[in-house]
Protein backbone atom coordinates (compact mmCIF):
# COMPACT_ATOMS: atom_id res chain seq x y z
CA UNK A 1 0.00 0.00 0.00
CA UNK A 2 1.25 3.53 -0.47
CA UNK A 3 2.01 5.11 2.65
CA UNK A 4 0.38 8.63 3.49
CA UNK A 5 2.25 11.59 5.78
CA UNK A 6 1.59 9.63 8.85
CA UNK A 7 2.27 6.52 7.79
CA UNK A 8 5.92 7.92 7.23
CA UNK A 9 5.53 10.11 10.54
CA UNK A 10 4.88 6.53 12.70
CA UNK A 11 7.84 5.25 10.62
CA UNK A 12 10.12 7.51 11.36
CA UNK A 13 8.99 7.97 15.15
CA UNK A 14 9.27 4.08 15.13
CA UNK A 15 12.90 4.02 14.14
CA UNK A 16 13.81 7.16 16.00
CA UNK A 17 12.82 5.44 19.51
CA UNK A 18 14.39 2.20 18.74
CA UNK A 19 17.80 3.97 17.82
CA UNK A 20 17.80 6.43 20.68
CA UNK A 21 17.92 3.42 22.64
CA UNK A 22 20.84 1.64 21.33
CA UNK A 23 22.57 4.57 21.22
CA UNK A 24 21.92 5.80 24.81
CA UNK A 25 22.03 2.31 26.43
CA UNK A 26 25.29 1.63 24.42
CA UNK A 27 26.71 4.99 25.81
CA UNK A 28 25.85 3.37 29.18
CA UNK A 29 26.91 0.52 29.33
CA UNK A 30 30.08 1.50 28.09
CA UNK A 31 30.59 3.46 30.93
CA UNK A 32 32.21 -0.08 32.35
CA UNK A 33 34.83 -0.18 30.24
CA UNK A 34 37.60 -1.19 32.34
CA UNK A 35 35.70 -1.19 35.66
CA UNK A 36 33.82 -4.61 34.80
CA UNK A 37 33.62 -7.33 37.53
CA UNK A 38 35.70 -9.68 35.81
CA UNK A 39 38.29 -9.42 33.03
CA UNK A 40 36.09 -11.61 30.80
CA UNK A 41 32.73 -9.98 31.52
CA UNK A 42 34.07 -6.40 31.31
CA UNK A 43 35.28 -7.17 27.66
CA UNK A 44 31.90 -9.36 26.19
CA UNK A 45 29.84 -5.75 28.38
CA UNK A 46 32.03 -3.46 26.67
CA UNK A 47 31.51 -5.50 23.18
CA UNK A 48 27.82 -5.71 23.38
CA UNK A 49 28.06 -2.17 24.16
CA UNK A 50 29.64 -1.33 20.84
CA UNK A 51 26.85 -3.69 19.34
CA UNK A 52 24.17 -1.52 20.59
CA UNK A 53 25.71 1.76 18.99
CA UNK A 54 26.46 0.10 15.32
CA UNK A 55 22.63 -1.29 15.34
CA UNK A 56 21.52 2.20 16.14
CA UNK A 57 23.32 3.45 13.45
CA UNK A 58 22.07 1.10 11.06
CA UNK A 59 18.91 2.36 12.39
CA UNK A 60 19.86 6.22 11.99
CA UNK A 61 20.95 5.83 8.38
CA UNK A 62 17.19 4.20 7.37
CA UNK A 63 16.01 7.81 9.00
CA UNK A 64 18.44 9.33 6.65
CA UNK A 65 17.19 7.60 3.47
CA UNK A 66 13.91 8.85 4.66
CA UNK A 67 15.23 12.83 4.75
CA UNK A 68 16.12 13.19 8.11
CA UNK A 69 20.08 14.53 8.87
CA UNK A 70 22.45 12.16 8.48
CA UNK A 71 23.71 10.20 11.42
CA UNK A 72 26.23 11.82 13.09
CA UNK A 73 24.12 15.13 13.31
CA UNK A 74 20.93 13.10 14.64
CA UNK A 75 23.13 11.42 17.29
CA UNK A 76 25.55 14.44 18.43
CA UNK A 77 23.49 17.55 17.66
CA UNK A 78 20.35 17.16 19.62
CA UNK A 79 19.09 18.17 23.22
CA UNK A 80 17.05 15.44 25.58
CA UNK A 81 14.00 16.74 25.21
CA UNK A 82 14.56 15.77 20.88
CA UNK A 83 15.76 11.94 21.97
CA UNK A 84 12.78 9.95 22.22
CA UNK A 85 14.45 6.91 23.85
CA UNK A 86 12.86 5.49 27.07
CA UNK A 87 13.58 6.62 30.62
CA UNK A 88 14.73 3.27 31.33
CA UNK A 89 17.89 3.34 29.23
CA UNK A 90 19.46 6.66 30.46
CA UNK A 91 19.45 5.90 34.04
CA UNK A 92 23.03 6.07 35.52
CA UNK A 93 24.80 2.46 35.25
CA UNK A 94 24.26 2.18 39.14
CA UNK A 95 26.06 -1.12 40.67
CA UNK A 96 26.55 -3.79 38.48
CA UNK A 97 23.21 -5.65 39.39
CA UNK A 98 21.11 -2.38 38.14
CA UNK A 99 23.51 -2.83 34.76
CA UNK A 100 22.96 -6.63 33.85
CA UNK A 101 18.89 -6.06 35.22
CA UNK A 102 18.13 -3.35 32.72
CA UNK A 103 20.27 -5.31 30.32
CA UNK A 104 18.30 -7.97 30.58
CA UNK A 105 14.60 -6.83 30.44
CA UNK A 106 15.89 -4.19 27.41
CA UNK A 107 17.42 -6.71 25.71
CA UNK A 108 14.75 -9.14 25.41
CA UNK A 109 12.54 -6.60 24.38
CA UNK A 110 14.79 -5.42 21.63
CA UNK A 111 15.63 -9.06 20.69
CA UNK A 112 11.13 -9.57 20.07
CA UNK A 113 11.26 -6.13 18.96
CA UNK A 114 13.96 -6.71 15.83
CA UNK A 115 12.06 -10.25 15.18
CA UNK A 116 8.60 -8.74 15.20
CA UNK A 117 10.33 -6.47 12.57
CA UNK A 118 11.78 -9.59 10.49
CA UNK A 119 8.23 -9.58 8.77
CA UNK A 120 7.48 -5.54 8.24
CA UNK A 121 6.93 -4.48 5.17
CA UNK A 122 9.77 -1.68 5.28
CA UNK A 123 12.32 -3.31 3.35
CA UNK A 124 15.91 -1.22 4.82
CA UNK A 125 14.21 -2.10 8.82
CA UNK A 126 13.44 -6.13 7.43
CA UNK A 127 17.15 -6.32 6.29
CA UNK A 128 18.60 -4.54 9.60
CA UNK A 129 16.03 -6.57 11.66
CA UNK A 130 17.54 -9.92 10.23
CA UNK A 131 21.25 -8.75 9.80
CA UNK A 132 21.57 -7.60 14.11
CA UNK A 133 19.50 -11.50 14.85
CA UNK A 134 22.91 -13.79 16.08
CA UNK A 135 24.05 -10.21 17.72
CA UNK A 136 21.20 -9.73 19.68
CA UNK A 137 20.70 -13.37 20.63
CA UNK A 138 23.78 -13.14 22.09
CA UNK A 139 23.26 -10.58 24.53
CA UNK A 140 19.95 -12.08 25.56
CA UNK A 141 21.71 -15.09 26.04
CA UNK A 142 24.04 -13.47 28.49
CA UNK A 143 21.32 -11.56 30.23
CA UNK A 144 19.87 -14.67 30.97
CA UNK A 145 22.99 -16.74 32.07
CA UNK A 146 23.82 -14.25 34.58
CA UNK A 147 20.45 -13.82 35.61
CA UNK A 148 20.15 -17.42 35.92
CA UNK A 149 24.33 -17.62 38.25
CA UNK A 150 23.21 -14.87 40.44
CA UNK A 151 19.85 -16.15 41.22
CA UNK A 152 22.29 -19.30 42.57
CA UNK A 153 23.59 -17.52 45.85
CA UNK A 154 21.14 -15.91 48.61
CA UNK A 155 22.83 -12.96 48.59
CA UNK A 156 23.52 -12.33 45.11
CA UNK A 157 19.48 -13.26 44.65
CA UNK A 158 18.03 -10.78 47.17
CA UNK A 159 20.15 -8.29 45.25
CA UNK A 160 18.77 -8.88 41.83
CA UNK A 161 15.07 -9.15 43.08
CA UNK A 162 15.17 -6.02 44.96
CA UNK A 163 16.77 -4.27 41.70
CA UNK A 164 14.21 -5.95 39.45
CA UNK A 165 11.67 -4.23 41.80
CA UNK A 166 12.97 -1.10 41.26
CA UNK A 167 13.47 -1.40 37.26
CA UNK A 168 10.46 -2.75 36.51
CA UNK A 169 8.04 0.23 36.05
CA UNK A 170 11.00 1.84 33.75
CA UNK A 171 11.30 -1.24 32.21
CA UNK A 172 7.60 -1.03 31.09
CA UNK A 173 7.79 2.54 30.33
CA UNK A 174 9.72 1.29 27.27
CA UNK A 175 6.56 0.23 25.83
CA UNK A 176 4.85 3.29 26.19
CA UNK A 177 2.34 4.01 22.92
CA UNK A 178 3.00 6.06 20.10
CA UNK A 179 0.57 8.41 18.46
CA UNK A 180 0.88 6.20 15.17
CA UNK A 181 -0.24 2.58 16.81
CA UNK A 182 -2.80 2.50 14.37
CA UNK A 183 -0.87 3.69 11.05
CA UNK A 184 1.79 1.19 11.95
CA UNK A 185 -0.48 -1.95 12.00
CA UNK A 186 -2.75 -0.87 9.03
CA UNK A 187 0.58 -0.51 6.79
CA UNK A 188 1.96 -3.69 8.15
CA UNK A 189 5.09 -1.61 9.65
CA UNK A 190 5.05 -2.90 12.91
CA UNK A 191 2.35 -4.66 15.15
CA UNK A 192 2.46 -2.00 18.05
CA UNK A 193 3.89 -1.51 21.35
CA UNK A 194 1.23 -3.43 23.10
CA UNK A 195 1.58 -6.84 21.22
CA UNK A 196 5.55 -6.42 21.75
CA UNK A 197 4.89 -6.20 25.16
CA UNK A 198 2.74 -8.74 25.90
CA UNK A 199 5.56 -10.86 24.13
CA UNK A 200 8.24 -9.48 26.12
CA UNK A 201 5.62 -10.23 29.47
CA UNK A 202 5.59 -13.89 28.66
CA UNK A 203 9.36 -14.24 27.69
CA UNK A 204 10.94 -12.39 30.44
CA UNK A 205 8.21 -13.47 33.50
CA UNK A 206 8.76 -17.26 33.20
CA UNK A 207 12.43 -17.14 32.69
CA UNK A 208 13.06 -15.18 35.85
CA UNK A 209 10.51 -17.09 38.10
CA UNK A 210 12.58 -20.20 36.47
CA UNK A 211 15.88 -18.60 37.85
CA UNK A 212 13.76 -18.27 41.56
CA UNK A 213 12.92 -14.55 40.84
CA UNK A 214 9.32 -13.10 41.50
CA UNK A 215 8.43 -10.07 39.24
CA UNK A 216 5.83 -7.57 40.37
CA UNK A 217 2.33 -7.79 38.26
CA UNK A 218 2.41 -5.92 35.30
CA UNK A 219 -1.48 -4.86 35.55
CA UNK A 220 -0.66 -2.85 38.75
CA UNK A 221 2.21 -1.04 38.41
CA UNK A 222 2.59 2.35 36.93
CA UNK A 223 4.67 2.68 34.05
CA UNK A 224 7.36 4.99 33.90
CA UNK A 225 6.28 7.16 30.40
CA UNK A 226 7.34 10.21 29.14
CA UNK A 227 11.29 9.15 27.31
CA UNK A 228 9.16 8.21 23.96
CA UNK A 229 7.68 12.04 23.93
CA UNK A 230 10.79 13.53 24.99
CA UNK A 231 10.18 13.85 28.57
CA UNK A 232 13.08 12.85 30.58
CA UNK A 233 14.82 12.10 33.73
CA UNK A 234 17.32 14.54 34.43
CA UNK A 235 20.52 12.28 33.64
CA UNK A 236 19.83 12.00 30.03
CA UNK A 237 20.85 15.93 29.13
CA UNK A 238 24.72 14.92 31.65
CA UNK A 239 24.74 11.98 29.58
CA UNK A 240 24.60 14.13 25.86
CA UNK A 241 26.70 16.98 26.84
CA UNK A 242 29.40 14.08 27.79
CA UNK A 243 28.97 11.99 24.70
CA UNK A 244 28.84 14.77 22.52
CA UNK A 245 32.21 16.74 23.94
CA UNK A 246 34.60 15.90 21.43
CA UNK A 247 32.34 16.29 18.45
CA UNK A 248 31.15 19.84 19.65
CA UNK A 249 34.31 20.96 19.67
CA UNK A 250 34.56 21.10 15.77
CA UNK A 251 31.30 20.05 14.23
CA UNK A 252 32.64 19.85 10.54
CA UNK A 253 35.46 17.90 11.02
CA UNK A 254 36.33 14.64 8.68
CA UNK A 255 36.66 11.64 10.84
CA UNK B 1 45.19 3.43 54.91
CA UNK B 2 43.49 1.08 52.33
CA UNK B 3 44.88 1.44 48.88
CA UNK B 4 42.37 3.64 47.08
CA UNK B 5 42.00 3.25 43.14
CA UNK B 6 39.37 3.97 40.59
CA UNK B 7 39.26 0.26 40.01
CA UNK B 8 36.41 -1.16 42.33
CA UNK B 9 38.12 -4.17 42.57
CA UNK B 10 41.17 -3.27 44.15
CA UNK B 11 38.93 -1.12 46.66
CA UNK B 12 37.02 -3.84 47.51
CA UNK B 13 40.21 -6.07 48.09
CA UNK B 14 40.83 -3.41 51.28
CA UNK B 15 44.79 -3.16 50.33
CA UNK B 16 46.87 -1.67 52.76
CA UNK B 17 50.94 -1.78 53.45
CA UNK B 18 50.65 -4.29 55.64
CA UNK B 19 48.78 -6.52 53.53
CA UNK B 20 50.61 -9.74 52.76
CA UNK B 21 49.96 -12.12 49.93
CA UNK B 22 47.56 -14.83 50.47
CA UNK B 23 46.08 -17.53 49.58
CA UNK B 24 42.74 -17.56 47.32
CA UNK B 25 39.39 -18.88 48.84
CA UNK B 26 37.27 -21.20 46.94
CA UNK B 27 34.90 -19.08 46.25
CA UNK B 28 37.07 -15.19 46.14
CA UNK B 29 38.07 -16.16 42.10
CA UNK B 30 36.70 -18.54 40.00
CA UNK B 31 38.15 -21.79 38.58
CA UNK B 32 39.30 -21.54 34.65
CA UNK B 33 38.00 -23.07 31.62
CA UNK B 34 39.88 -24.14 28.55
CA UNK B 35 38.70 -23.32 25.13
CA UNK B 36 38.16 -24.92 22.13
CA UNK B 37 36.99 -23.30 19.26
CA UNK B 38 35.55 -24.88 15.44
CA UNK B 39 36.03 -22.69 12.47
CA UNK B 40 33.67 -24.79 10.17
CA UNK B 41 31.46 -28.30 11.22
CA UNK B 42 33.41 -31.43 10.68
CA UNK B 43 36.41 -29.72 11.14
CA UNK B 44 38.68 -30.32 14.87
CA UNK B 45 38.17 -27.98 17.62
CA UNK B 46 40.92 -26.33 18.18
CA UNK B 47 42.33 -24.88 21.88
CA UNK B 48 42.55 -21.06 21.94
CA UNK B 49 43.05 -20.02 25.21
CA UNK B 50 41.17 -20.33 29.09
CA UNK B 51 38.80 -18.12 30.71
CA UNK B 52 37.86 -17.45 34.36
CA UNK B 53 34.33 -18.64 35.13
CA UNK B 54 31.84 -19.63 37.88
CA UNK B 55 30.29 -22.24 35.09
CA UNK B 56 30.15 -24.14 32.27
CA UNK B 57 27.57 -22.04 30.88
CA UNK B 58 28.96 -18.89 31.56
CA UNK B 59 32.82 -19.63 30.55
CA UNK B 60 30.90 -20.43 26.70
CA UNK B 61 29.38 -16.69 26.98
CA UNK B 62 32.77 -15.17 27.85
CA UNK B 63 34.90 -17.65 25.31
CA UNK B 64 32.44 -16.33 22.41
CA UNK B 65 33.90 -12.72 23.19
CA UNK B 66 37.23 -13.40 23.92
CA UNK B 67 37.96 -15.75 21.27
CA UNK B 68 35.53 -15.84 18.39
CA UNK B 69 34.41 -12.56 18.59
CA UNK B 70 36.28 -11.92 14.79
CA UNK B 71 36.24 -14.50 12.35
CA UNK B 72 34.49 -17.26 11.77
CA UNK B 73 33.57 -20.08 14.36
CA UNK B 74 30.49 -22.37 14.81
CA UNK B 75 31.12 -24.03 18.03
CA UNK B 76 32.73 -24.06 21.35
CA UNK B 77 33.60 -26.40 23.98
CA UNK B 78 34.57 -25.11 26.76
CA UNK B 79 36.17 -27.92 29.63
CA UNK B 80 37.80 -27.10 33.03
CA UNK B 81 40.81 -26.98 33.39
CA UNK B 82 41.47 -28.86 36.72
CA UNK B 83 40.00 -32.11 34.46
CA UNK B 84 42.41 -31.89 31.81
CA UNK B 85 45.20 -34.86 32.46
CA UNK B 86 48.62 -33.86 31.57
CA UNK B 87 51.93 -35.66 31.05
CA UNK B 88 54.62 -34.40 32.87
CA UNK B 89 57.26 -32.28 30.79
CA UNK B 90 60.11 -34.29 33.12
CA UNK B 91 58.30 -37.56 30.95
CA UNK B 92 58.67 -35.63 27.18
CA UNK B 93 61.45 -38.53 26.75
CA UNK B 94 58.92 -40.85 26.00
CA UNK B 95 58.04 -38.95 22.33
CA UNK B 96 61.46 -39.40 21.18
CA UNK B 97 62.00 -40.66 18.17
CA UNK B 98 65.00 -43.32 17.85
CA UNK B 99 66.97 -43.14 14.78
CA UNK B 100 67.34 -46.60 13.71
CA UNK B 101 63.56 -47.39 13.83
CA UNK B 102 63.04 -45.02 10.79
CA UNK B 103 61.80 -48.32 9.07
CA UNK B 104 58.59 -48.11 10.72
CA UNK B 105 57.95 -44.68 8.99
CA UNK B 106 56.86 -43.54 5.83
CA UNK B 107 59.59 -41.48 5.06
CA UNK B 108 61.90 -44.73 4.89
CA UNK B 109 60.34 -46.33 2.47
CA UNK B 110 61.75 -45.88 -1.45
CA UNK B 111 58.89 -44.94 -2.85
CA UNK B 112 59.69 -41.65 -0.75
CA UNK B 113 62.47 -40.80 -3.72
CA UNK B 114 59.61 -41.17 -6.00
CA UNK B 115 57.21 -39.21 -4.91
CA UNK B 116 59.62 -36.22 -4.51
CA UNK B 117 60.96 -36.66 -8.02
CA UNK B 118 57.47 -36.24 -8.52
CA UNK B 119 57.05 -33.05 -6.41
CA UNK B 120 60.19 -31.65 -8.11
CA UNK B 121 58.77 -32.22 -11.41
CA UNK B 122 55.56 -30.47 -10.34
CA UNK B 123 57.29 -27.70 -9.15
CA UNK B 124 60.03 -27.69 -12.65
CA UNK B 125 56.32 -27.22 -14.35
Amino acid sequence: MEFTDKHVQGLKDLLYKMADDLLIIGHRNSEWTGLGPVLEEDIAFSSMAQDKVGQSLALYEILHQLGESDPDTVAFTRNAPQFHCSQLVELPIGEYDFSLVRHFFFDHADAIRFDMLATTVVEPLQMVAKKFRGEIKYHTMHADIWMKQLGESEEAKMRIQSTINEVFPYALGMFEPSEFEAELQEAGIFDGEFALREKWLNKVVPLLESYGYSVPNAETIIPEFGGRKGQHTEHLQPLLDEMTEVFAIDPGADW
Amino acid sequence: MNIVSIDPRVNRSQIDENTQEGIANPLEHFQTYEVFEQKKRGAHHIHVGSVHAPSAEMAVIFAKEQYSRRGQCVNLWVVKTADVFATEYEDSDIFDTISDKTYREPEAYKVIDRINAFKERQKAN
